[in-house]
């Protein structure tokens, strides 16, 4: 295991000699940290390793494996899931810090025989090869349906340009969600 | 990742009093505040950022986006960068503000991160987020691996022979460009740092990036009123069309009046070791010609202190047309 990071004398500020931490205590297990949120319209209490994140407390804890591991860093918007009704990186969240917080994953927006109308143009469109990214391309097509983000294809990749497909099934993603956002611009 | 104990700020006095138990505010801090996570997560799960206790600050009180009596604007520390560009005040009276935070990372991104988090976000540098290579930033004493490395993208402007890497941020451009002054509350009191001194070159403390102490909190940023006949943009150059950092880039804030440019501001990113506000363009037009000839003298004063790399020669004429050409939007004589 690394050396942990300890005060340099030559940048410890001269004014405050004693300052010190508590340690931090010997097993993990002591500093569990304990939350309650609500993911798909359930009320849910963990007891989780402070360093879990909102990813891994939805996929490993509550089994919600929709929710896909890319990168772990943000850059590739597989985990994307909903907090709040916004779209974000569900890497780069700790679970705990979502204390109170309302969580929607890809689990909560449509079922088999009740698809959301962005998941049939998916299928419609053919909007994906391999399927790995299917997952957060759709929570992010999803909250863009209510974004201020301009009518053009273009404007749809800016706006998707959080979400990597190696396969490279771009042309028909923009494709399904321009069919969702027109029939949806037409019933208004 | 190492362990770390997680705890929520009860109030601003509880997260600066838990702040300031660590050594510094700076690399190497055993206490880190967590806002929107997406540095900070980032850098944690690298072993670049290793806190003892993470503070967050995410549900304190500081997220409004108000006009001020002056005529200018507030912006709360913890507001996220989607609220902040969208924000009619913002986008209506600071379009330079508005383009670049639109311009940076992606829209999930842009839900979580933070004013105050942009303001502190780390250098891209590969071998800052390598912590098996030198760096002199990260292990200060431990040499630069970028000076003879790959440092295409890296700065040319305001760097030592400690540290090239150059600050990521488009948002700080903006600011810059818009004289933002930087509002922090510590434990001796409140201080309000114009956002140009707030940044450190590297000089020989890469380690050092900013002014900040131990337990210093930023509360908000405040903008000045706009300056009356005045436009401003933002112009982003970079590899990808979308979701890439700056190559180089521009804020400008400029008004002419009889001919003659009475109001100039001038900002660089992609090119600094800081968000490079360049008095030296801006000397070059005021109260002459808002013409091309003017404007290409302002983008030579602004790169006549490049000390360009082995591999990004290129910026130094790519910054000078990135500014050329903000310039030309701007005032319209294209």
């Amino acid at each position: 295991m690394p050396q942990r990071h300890t005060p340099q004398s030559k940048t410890t500020h001269a004014d405050t000699p004693n300052k010190a931490l508590a340690p931090l205590p010997a097993k993990a297990d002591d500093s569990a940290a304990t939350f309650t949120f609500t993911v798909n319209g359930a009320s849910h209490t963990l007891s989780l390793d402070p360093r879990t994140t909102l990813l891994d407390a939805l996929r490993e804890h509550l089994h919600l494996t929709g929710t896909k591991k890319g990168c772990d860093h943000g850059q590739c918007g597989a985990c994307t899931v909903h907090v709040n009704g916004r779209r974000v990186n569900s890497c780069l969240c700790f679970a705990a810090a979502c204390e109170g917080d309302t969580i929607t994953t890809i689990e909560g927006i449509g079922e088999v025989d009740a698809l959301h109308p962005l998941q049939a143009a998916f299928v419609e469109c053919d909007g994906y090869q391999c399927g790995y990214c299917t997952a957060g391309q759709l929570m992010s097509a999803v909250a863009l349906l209510d974004e201020p983000i301009g009518p053009s294809d273009d404007d749809v990749r800016e706006a998707m340009s959080g979400n990597l497909c190696r396969c490279g099934a771009y042309q028909n993603i923009v494709g399904a969600i321009q069919s969702v956002r027109a029939n949806k611009s037409s019933s208004e | 990742m190492d362990m770390f104990q997680l705890s929520r700020a009860r109030d601003m006095r509880d997260a600066i009093n838990a702040g300031a138990l660590a050594h510094t505010a700076q690399q190497g801090a055993e206490v880190r505040f967590l806002a929107g996570g997406t540095t900070l997560l980032d850098l944690m799960k690298l072993n670049v950022e290793r806190p003892m206790r993470v503070i967050d600050i995410s549900r304190l009180p500081l997220d409004e986006i108000e006009a001020t009596n002056d005529g200018g604007v507030r912006i709360g520390a913890t507001s996220r960068n989607s609220d902040l560009a969208h924000h009619p005040l913002i986008r209506d009276r600071y379009a330079v503000l508005s383009q670049a935070v639109l311009s940076g990372a992606s829209v999930q991104l842009r839900n979580m991160a933070t004013t105050g988090g942009n303001i502190l976000q780390r250098t891209r540098c590969v071998y800052f987020r390598d912590t098996t290579s030198p760096c002199n930033k990260r292990e200060p004493g431990s040499g630069c691996s970028a000076i003879q490395g790959f440092n295409r993208m890296m700065a040319i402007l305001g760097t030592s022979e400690s540290c090239i890497a150059s600050n990521p941020s488009d948002m700080c451009v903006a600011l810059q460009a818009l004289e933002a002054t930087i509002h922090v509350e510590g434990t001796a009191g409140k201080r309000a740092i114009p956002i140009d001194e707030f940044f450190l070159v590297p000089g020989t403390t890469p380690d050092r990036e900013n002014v900040l102490d131990a337990g210093d909190l930023i509360t908000h940023v405040t903008l000045p009123p706009p300056v009356e006949g005045t436009r401003s943009a933002y112009l982003k150059l970079r590899d990808r069309a979308s979701y890439e950092f700056a190559l180089a880039s521009a804020g400008v804030v400029i008004g002419a009046k009889d001919g003659r440019i009475a109001h100039a501001r001038v900002a660089l990113g992609g090119v600094g070791t800081k968000p490079w506000r360049s008095r030296e363009a801006e000397k070059e037009l005021q109260d002459a010609a808002p013409d091309e000839a003017t404007f290409r003298r302002a983008a030579d004063a602004a790169l006549a202190g490049a000390k360009p790399q082995s591999e990004n020669g290129f910026k130094v004429e790519l910054s000078k047309r990135c500014i050329v050409h903000t310039l030309k939007m701007v005032t319209q004589t294209s």
